[in-house]
């Protein structure tokens, strides 16, 4: 297996305050991987400084075997990483239509993007039912559905999840899982943020546990779901 | 045939554009029918509409809210009036002077925009308000040690517009009609105002319109599509400010006279009215607020008083006052009824169907 992705000694700190230390970890081609943690523990941090939108203090970021380490967030997208943001940011006054077009900004062949747009209404039938209606009315987990193909039209070789769960009913996020399963499926590669440890562990094959802006462990998704540590701390039993 | 398809007939399209052209051509001399004061207040209409495109780049496209734009008029103005006129003995033609104001406006867009990338809404707002008080204050303190822009007293005997041997100033006898000055202006106006609405319509729907769209809905996001945020920013402020400084060479070769006192904080806000009362981001309706905004006063400064005379037998309020008074009353009664504007742009008119997005 290449690695794609592949993070050495990251620091970042907001002024003086560090928010995530020495940060090893990695992502092979193909691979579904969680990083899961408390509220607070520096994974969306993490996932900024992947995706270019922080600098870091220092270590390094290898992607593809190049360093992108200080490389800003557009030139990133050109390289295939794409990153959902937390919270979605769908471009809420813009049609459903819009926002999977502007997905597709960085790209000018028609068919090929004619192409993607039917593949992401293949994987939520309900956006293209949707695809008049501004993205602002609707429901939080269709928000989530619009900003995850939104991505998707950059045609991205690394996708980013934060916390693609945050705010949605049980059965939603069920369906939000589902279907990135089916894009780990089509061969993305996907870091997967989440608070929900669980459902992120039941979806990834490996995973890694943040703490306090330090990586403290990292298994397989199924010693992970049978550490009496993680059990504990993070699964609530 | 339904009415659609016949008004999208090319005959048809071209009679109305036949039509609308005729109307603009013969408007000046109408208007000079009713005094030459008409032709000048149509002028400044004109001047207003092209700041108020300017700005909509900034505002309407971009959604960076600059409370300082007039700086770049002042600059384009300043530029001509230095570069044509008796204050440092230079009288360079107009394809000079014009092209270098857009050029200095657009370099201190880049220098208002550089420092202010990071901010948004309202601290945006004061930088940009600051800015424009700024310019003005050098504008009025550049006498010392060098002489640079005479201070306080302005500029005075700056050239017209040439064109070849042609001026624009003074009257000339073609074709049988008299042809003014104002009504010589108003023609090049016209014309830069057609340029510069083609320009605008062009931006809006290409690749640089949609990434101002995307910056103006959500900065984060545009940078995750891929957007490079910094240059695109920069670049609004730029080009907004290149329309200004051209407005302002224009301004400059019709007054010729300027001095510090036509850039102050109210022409900003002015011109930020006409964009919000037309509708922020739609071309069509930000040159009618530019109209408006700059007729309706002009009209009641002409109404007000005769109007009182013949109900009440005297003046008993000042003409100023009311059509201050009226005027804002109106803008209120437009933020009531129409909070998107006159003509709202597509997506700020889906904003208001949809009550507020989440």
């Amino acid at each position: 297996m290449t690695r794609l992705l592949d993070v050495a000694g990251l620091t970042v700190a907001y002024g003086g305050i560090v928010a995530i230390r020495g940060v090893d970890m990695h992502v092979d081609q193909g691979e579904l991987v969680a990083l899961i943690g408390a509220n607070g523990a520096g994974k969306t941090t993490t996932l900024k400084a992947l995706a270019g939108m922080l600098t870091p203090a220092s270590g390094s970021i290898r992607y593809d075997g190049v360093e992108i380490t200080g490389e800003v967030s557009h030139r990133l997208v050109r390289r295939g990483v794409a990153l959902v943001p937390e919270g979605r940011g769908v471009f809420a006054r813009l049609t459903v239509h819009e926002n999977l077009a502007m997905g597709a900004y960085i790209r000018a062949d028609r068919d090929g993007i004619a192409a993607d747009l039917d593949r992401v209404y293949g994987l939520f039938p309900r956006l293209e039912e949707r695809r008049a209606q501004t993205a602002g009315t609707l429901s939080g987990g269709e928000q989530q559905m619009l900003a995850i193909g939104r991505a998707m039209m950059c045609r991205p070789r690394l996708l980013l999840l934060d916390e693609p769960s945050m705010g949605l009913a049980p059965l939603m996020v069920q369906k939000i899982f589902e279907v990135i399963a089916a894009i780990a499926a089509e061969g993305v590669t996907i870091l997967l943020v989440e608070q929900n440890a669980r459902l992120a562990l039941q979806a990834a094959a490996r995973g890694y546990v943040m703490e306090s802006g330090v990586i403290t462990l990292t298994d397989s998704s199924a010693a992970l779901l049978g550490s009496e540590q993680v059990r504990q701390a993070y699964l609530g039993e | 045939m339904n009415v659609a398809a016949w008004r999208s007939a090319p005959v048809v399209r071209g009679i109305g554009m036949a039509a609308i052209t005729l109307a603009l051509a013969v408007l000046p001399f109408i208007l000079a029918s009713q005094g030459t004061a008409w032709v000048r207040i149509t002028n400044l209409a004109i001047l207003f509409a092209l700041l108020s495109l300017g700005l909509n780049i900034v505002v309407g496209f971009a959604g960076l809210l600059d409370l300082g734009y007039v700086a770049f008029y002042g600059v384009g103005a300043y530029t001509w009036a230095l570069l044509a006129s008796p204050h440092f003995g230079l009288h360079l033609p107009f394809w000079i002077i014009l092209p270098t104001g857009a050029l200095l406006a657009c370099l201190f867009g880049l220098m208002l925009g550089a420092p202010t990338l990071k901010l948004r809404g309202d601290y945006l707002a004061i930088v940009t308000l600051g800015f424009g008080e700024i310019v003005r204050i050098f504008l009025n303190n550049l006498s010392q040690p060098v002489n640079l822009t005479n201070g306080p007293q302005g500029v005075t005997l700056i050239d017209p517009m040439r064109i070849g041997g042609f001026s624009l100033a003074g009257s000339h006898q073609l074709f049988g009609f008299e042809f003014s000055g104002p009504i010589k202006y108003y023609y090049l106006l016209l014309l830069v105002l057609l340029a510069v609405i083609v320009v605008n319509l062009r931006l809006q729907d290409s690749r640089i319109g949609r990434a101002w769209m995307a910056i103006r809905e959500d900065e984060t996001a545009a940078k995750a599509m891929g957007i490079d945020t910094r240059n695109v920013k920069l670049l609004a402020f730029a080009m907004g400010a290149s329309f200004g400084g051209i407005a302002g060479g224009l301004f400059s070769s019709i007054q010729t006279f300027i001095s510090p006192e036509s850039f102050v904080l109210e022409q900003s806000v002015m011109v930020l009215a006409m964009v919000v009362l037309g509708g922020m981001g739609n071309v069509w309706g930000v040159v009618a607020g530019a109209l408006l905004l700059s007729f309706v006063p002009e009209v009641l400064r002409y109404t007000v008083e005769p109007l009182q005379k013949s109900l009440l037998g005297q003046v008993v309020v000042a003409p100023e006052v009311i059509r201050m008074l009226l005027f804002g009353l109106a803008l209120v009664l437009m933020m009531r009824f129409r909070p998107a504007g006159l003509f709202p742009s597509q997506v700020r008119r889906r904003e208001l169907e949809s009550a507020g997005p989440a």
